[in-house]
């Protein structure tokens, strides 16, 4: 797989905040009955992560496993070893009624750091990025701009944003424009 | 520019990440249905001044959809639920009721 | 004359000049004037020309109430009109121009229209310009948008930024007076996370000027305390130059920050647009003084009082040498004391009460001041500026008593409070008899998603004009709000505030009591409209009884002003007009923005390249070095056609055309969506949502789908794939895959909750790739990796596998007519593949083609396209797809909707195909069929249309379909399309598949 590239290509911006491309990685949608034992031990196995709480994100060893809605999870492990986590998911739940679909592809991914953090995401979602709304560890579905993504904080300063492959490009610049140096609203920044 | 929250996630969400779709608890009449039973379905709505049921997607959220209960003059939000139902639920309908004592109560 | 006086000014920096052009005069002012004190201090009187009259207009307010001081600011691109000299802070190189005024402010060519004024009355437009009818359109409209609207749009692109800003907060306070303040301080203390925003460059309102002491010390004092204690508070956010907006549903506001107004060359955004969600919003926006209506109200040099004492106390500037004051209350007074203590002169306090004896005009006798009570002003004197004034009995109608020379006249009607943000969400007022306001109502308010009232107003906006009670009422609300939103207000000590008390202002609407027609017709009401007490009175005479109708009759208050000055005014005189009281006229509808946000806050960052996001496919950046054409599809970009060597797009899509039918073409197909659904119940599932039968589809093998709407129109259409007993591939068109996507969860979550069904929309996994011609498997074959046979992949099969070392999965299926693979691989490879393919395909004369080769290559072959064959009101049956509908199904959406009577009427037109008799006559897209038959209206019978047509280069003729009146019983008539040049083209009925109707080229 040599001759894969991500959507975003390596692309960098450094402003108020750091943005990068995370480069390929493994994703799976799953969904199915997320309080059935089966599937927590799947996915125990998978990222070594325990099943997460609503809106939780948890992180283990080899992946990390995020709760999208009440019957789908996004579990990311390295690009290499989507195809077997999709088919080790699909044994594992073999009896039940479940999807396991390798998404690794239609996704970008970017890396954010920086202490404006906050401040850059809530020019475009309403959604309340408090800290105490949005605490460490818990995943956003919201818009940004005009599109959808999924975002969260793995400390207060680093953060992981998901989109649409297709919109990447859109994402980044948005993301760049929003992060010009000087031009942080400093509501967030200025609280912590 | 109402907010929602989401039975589903249990998000608060802006109305720009919500998608509105009419009324809810509409029954359909498809194949062998009466001509007036289909003109209900495809074309009768309520359109009261007061308590309505409503349903709406949260489509940049978790992508599920829920049903609201809502008072289209003050924009009053009684309560929302999952969409998994045929009908709103009974506590639901008592706290409306007991808002709103002049409200007929939910029908279908 | 007005004049920069020696001392004063709390707001300069006498160390720093700033020089700035007006009306192509350099002048100079200080660091911390506003345009508008520095225009005054200049002795720049004449700031404006009003609209419709072209009157002469001066500075009357110091805030953003101002009607008359808009100006064009800035040069080029930066240029912006209709911007408030009095919220414009002044900076080094601010270039500002007047308005409505041409060749000059002095002399302007339209005040002739001032000489008319008699003649442009109320509903002046509706009454003049109705007859005769042709008029308007050749006449009248072009006369009057020349000379209609002020200020000229920008001729240049804006090159500042803007954007937007997400805030949530328990408690938003708007207003930053001393109300604004303690409200902020009790609910900060109480742990309320607080947003507190002003909307000038400064803290503190009216009370710093007013010279209220708190605590026994100026009131400054306190103010800067307070603003030390809020910035220490982490919990607490403070914003000055930021305006609340606007008050929404359910704690939703806008609040307008102007980041780099004053200071236009910092490199950040121009406007930050908040869109602030708060549990509770308190409104401390304080109170508008509202005019006096007398004669001359509106000559330069008459302004209101309070606004004169900002320029004296603020900015140093006086508004002349021997100013008038004309009242009907106290407080006006503290003008006049002011003025003498700055060493001006006040030649008489006009009152129009019948006593005065208050502390206020007590202290003004003493210092000299002659008070005459029971007055008014019968006229003002003076053109370009003011002169004098005369004077006479408020009880009379306007006999002159005597005339007292004067350069300034200070007038107050008494004070209106900002109700405008409670009121933008429903919230109701009340009127105050006493205090001549109308005042929010707390028993009414804006109510929330819980039902409860959401919005405070404290302060003087909530009706408290002494500083103590706006002091007590303050930290009061600032509490309850903190309480309202979960939190524990603390015991707080409510300082002392004192300021000097007043006695009862007196409802005084028109100066004087009696005043002469003559006199209302140089009274004016609302200054940037030219709306005067005579219009009012004759709007009421002639009728109008809504003050919503009335403000529209005769433009009371719909200037950008909003009626911040007219409002009350207006609906007073209406009410006496009417002999009706006050608050049964009411007021007119208060709505969002406070005051006008720039276009460019308002699009935020969505222009240019973030205007729109644009859908990529693996393959854009290719597309774009290769020549692509883009055209939109959807929200993607599609190459139209790749354009070599400088051909023309219509010479390259023949090529393309030529090329793949002879050769092999290759085709970014990787817009179209992937849906995959699965489940026990997939199967029963998708018999619902397509038209035709999945459930018995083979593993392995592709179906052409439809999907209709419950009305029974298509809605999308589909190759469907069998991955495994219980996995779908849905295939759905470039625009339909959210759409569908959606569709399908939506029957699942909302009707079909019992079905085992689970869908993942994979569109972006995959980039899908068509190699289509005759040499489409020698490519493949070249490529290797896996059996692409005819016999180990037969047509509308598909195969998972490998080609080139990738991942691949080719459909054999085709919208083209040819031998045809499109084929899916992960999409972060996607580019790879098609490098392979063009690699491996150039031997075979392989060639990139773009949409339009595709859409010819399908019509050619008579394939319907969703959105050019259907437009919402087609259904299957009109297209010849009723194979696609199944008979045996028990139901399937659309299905009842399908058998209703003019579904099923034989006389729906119905799906053909046209050839042109004249070979070369390309019959425009949607054109009509008629039958030479005229219907009752006098508009020609039509009897069809055209739904896609196109030049075809296989068959060198120019071929159409099209939805035509018992079409498929009338093949080979020919029917007429005219077109709209008036020719008429002729074209034959024919099958829509014009090429290969046995389908060998694709099946081999």
């Amino acid at each position: 797989m040599s001759n894969a590239v991500t959507a975003l290509n390596g692309a960098k911006y450094s402003g108020l905040i750091d943005i990068a491309d995370a480069g390929l990685m493994g994703m799976i949608t799953l969904r199915g009955d997320l309080a059935s034992a089966a599937m927590a031990k799947v996915v125990k196995s998978i990222t070594g992560a325990k099943m997460p709480k609503p809106r939780g994100v948890e992180t283990a060893g080899k992946g990390s496993v995020a709760w999208m809605s009440p019957d789908e999870l996004l579990i990311m492990v390295d690009y290499p070893a989507a195809d077997a986590a999709e088919a080790k998911i699909t044994d594992a739940l073999s009896g039940q009624h479940h999807l396991a679909v390798n998404v690794s592809d239609a996704r970008a991914v970017f890396d954010l750091t920086g202490d404006h953090l906050r401040d850059v995401l809530a020019k475009g979602s309403p959604t309340n990025l408090n800290p105490d709304a949005l605490p460490i560890g818990e995943v956003r579905r919201t818009r940004l701009g005009q599109l959808a993504v999924a975002f969260w904080f793995t400390d207060e300063s680093a953060a992981k944003l998901v989109c649409f492959r297709s919109v990447g490009d859109h994402v980044f610049k948005w993301l760049a424009n929003a992060a010009q140096n000087g031009s942080s609203p400093n509501f967030h920044s200025d609280m912590r | 520019m109402l907010i929602l929250t989401c039975p589903n996630c249990g998000i608060a969400a802006d109305e720009t990440e919500l998608h509105a779709d009419g009324q809810a608890h509409i029954t359909r009449h498809g194949a062998g249905a009466s001509d007036d039973d289909l003109e209900t379905y495809l074309f009768m709505r309520n359109n009261p001044k007061g308590v309505h049921f409503e349903r709406w997607r949260h489509v940049y959220g978790c992508g599920k959809w829920f049903h609201a209960a809502r008072c289209t003059m003050t924009l009053e939000v009684f309560g929302t639920y999952p969409a998994q139902t045929l009908e709103p639920p009974k506590e639901l309908v008592a706290k409306i009721k007991k808002k709103r004592p002049d409200w007929e109560g939910f029908v279908k | 004359m007005s004049t920069r006086i020696q001392t004063g000014g709390r707001h300069l920096d006498r160390s720093k000049q700033v020089h700035f052009n007006w009306a192509g005069k350099q002048l100079t002012g200080y660091g911390g004037d506003t345009l508008a004190s520095a225009l005054l201090a200049n002795g720049e009187l004449l700031v404006g020309r009003s609209f419709k009259y072209h009157r002469a207009r001066g500075l009357i307010a110091s805030g953003a109430e101002e009607p008359n001081a808009l100006v064009g600011l800035g040069t080029g691109a930066k240029f912006e009109p209709n911007q408030r000299a009095t919220t414009t802070e002044l900076f080094d190189g601010l270039v500002a121009k007047p308005q409505n005024a041409w060749p000059s402010l002095a002399f302007d060519v339209g005040a002739i229209n001032k000489m008319m004024s008699r003649f442009f009355p109320a509903g002046f437009y509706y009454k003049t310009f109705i007859h005769p009818r042709f008029a308007w359109k050749h006449v009248f409209e072009p006369i009057i948008r020349k000379a209609a609207g002020l200020g000229a749009a920008p001729t240049e692109k804006d090159v500042d930024r803007y954007e937007y800003f997400y805030a949530h907060v328990d408690v938003l306070i708007i207003g930053g007076g001393i109300a604004g303040l303690a409200s902020a301080l009790a609910a900060g203390q109480a742990g309320a996370s607080v947003l507190l925003v002003e909307q000038t460059a400064h803290f503190g309102g009216r009370a710093v000027v007013d010279g209220v002491d708190v605590d026994d010390e100026e009131a400054e004092i306190w103010v800067e305390q307070t603003l030390a204690a809020l910035r220490e508070m982490p919990n607490v956010t403070i914003r000055n130059r930021t305006m609340g907006a606007g008050v929404y549903d359910h704690g939703y506001a806008t609040v307008y920050e102007r980041i780099t107004d004053h200071a236009p060359n910092m490199d950040t955004p121009r406007h930050r647009l908040w869109r602030v969600r708060a549990g509770r919003i308190i409104t401390a926006t304080g109170a508008i003084e509202r005019p006096l209506s007398f004669a001359g109200n509106d000559i330069p040099g008459v302004m209101l009082a309070g606004a004169v004492r900002d320029y004296l106390v603020n900015y140093g500037t006086s508004l002349g040498d021997r100013v008038v004051i004309a009242t009907n209350n106290d407080d006006a007074y503290r003008s006049a004391i002011a003025l003498v203590e700055a060493g001006l002169d006040v030649p008489a306090i006009i009152d129009a009460r019948t006593t005065a004896d208050g502390e206020l005009p007590t202290l003004a006798r003493e210092i000299g001041i002659r008070v005459e009570t029971g007055k008014a002003i019968s006229s003002v004197k003076g053109n370009k500026h003011v002169t004098g004034v005369g004077i006479c009995s408020q009880a009379g109608e306007g006999g002159e008593l005597e005339e007292i020379k004067c350069d300034g006249v200070a007038m107050s009607g008494g004070w209106s409070p900002v109700v405008h943000l409670w009121s933008h969400c429903g919230g109701k007022l009340n009127w105050d008899a006493d205090q001549c306001m109308f005042r929010p109502d707390p028993n009414r308010p804006p109510l929330g998603h819980d039902g409860a009232g959401f919005v405070h107003v404290t302060g003087t906006a909530n009706g408290y004009l002494d500083a103590a009670g706006v002091m007590e009422d303050a930290i009061k609300i600032g509490k309850l709000a903190a309480k309202e939103t979960g939190h524990k207000p603390k015991a707080t000590k409510v300082p002392s505030v004192f300021s000097a008390p007043e006695n009862p202002i007196e409802p005084i609407w028109q100066m004087p009591q009696g005043m002469s027609r003559k006199l209302q017709m140089k009274t004016f009401l609302d200054y940037q409209n030219d709306v005067k007490v005579s219009d009012v009175r004759l709007a009421a005479q002639e009728g109008y009884q809504s003050v919503e109708h009335t403000k529209r009759y005769t433009t009371l208050g719909m200037a950008t002003d909003q009626g911040k000055l007219s409002n009350i005014n207006g609906l007073a005189i209406l009410a006496d007009s009417l002999n009706a009281e006050i608050p049964a006229v009411g007021t007119t509808t208060f709505r969002p923005p406070y005051q006008p946000i720039s276009m460019g806050a308002i699009a935020g960052d969505a222009r240019g390249e973030l205007f729109k996001p644009i859908r990529q496919s693996p393959m854009h950046h290719w597309i774009d070095n290769n020549g692509g054409f883009w055209e939109p599809v959807a929200d993607w970009r599609r190459p139209y056609c790749f354009q070599q060597n400088g051909e023309s797009v219509g010479d390259a899509v023949t090529r393309e055309i030529l090329n793949t039918r002879q050769n092999v073409g290759l085709l970014d197909a990787s817009t179209l969506g992937k849906i995959i659904v699965k489940g026990p119940d997939a199967g029963k599932f998708l018999d619902m949502m397509y038209t035709n039968m999945m459930s018995t589809l083979k593993v392995g093998r592709c179906r052409y789908g439809l999907m209709c709407t419950e009305n029974g129109f298509l809605s999308d259409d589909g190759v469907v794939a069998r991955i495994d007993e219980e996995t779908f591939l849905c295939h759905t068109t470039s625009g339909g895959s959210d759409r569908i996507h959606a569709w399908m969860e939506e029957w699942l979550q909302t009707e079909w909750w019992d079905m085992r069904v689970y869908t993942a929309n994979a569109t972006e996994q995959y980039a899908q790739i068509a190699i289509v011609g005759p040499n489409a498997r020698k490519v493949l074959e070249k490529i290797g990796g896996m059996d692409v046979s005819a016999d180990a992949l037969p047509f509308m099969a598909f195969k998972d596998g490998e080609l080139g070392g990738i991942k691949a999965r080719p459909y054999r299926i085709s919208f083209s007519g040819e031998l045809s693979y499109e084929i899916a691989v992960p999409a972060s490879q996607g580019q790879a593949f098609w490098d392979m393919c063009m690699e491996a395909g150039a031997e075979f004369g392989i060639q990139p083609y773009g949409t339009e080769c595709l859409h010819v290559m399908r019509a050619e072959k008579g394939f319907i396209m969703i959105g050019d064959e259907t437009d919402g009101t087609v259904i299957p049956q009109d297209l010849g797809l009723s194979w696609a509908v199944s008979k045996k199904k028990d139901d399937f959406l659309g299905k009842r909707a399908q058998q209703r009577s003019h579904m099923v009427d034989p006389k729906r037109w119905r799906l053909v195909g046209l050839k042109s008799v004249e070979p070369n006559d390309v019959i425009p897209d949607g054109a009509y069929a008629v039958d030479g038959t005229v219907r009752d209206n006098g508009v020609k019978h039509m009897i069809g249309r055209i739904t896609s047509s196109y030049f075809s280069p296989t068959l060198n003729h120019a071929i159409a379909m099209g939805l035509v009146e018992d079409g498929p019983e009338r093949m080979g008539d020919i029917i007429d399309f005219p077109t709209t040049d008036g020719r008429v083209i002729k074209a034959e009925i024919c099958d829509p598949v014009f090429l290969d109707p046995e389908g060998t080229r694709q099946n081999v």
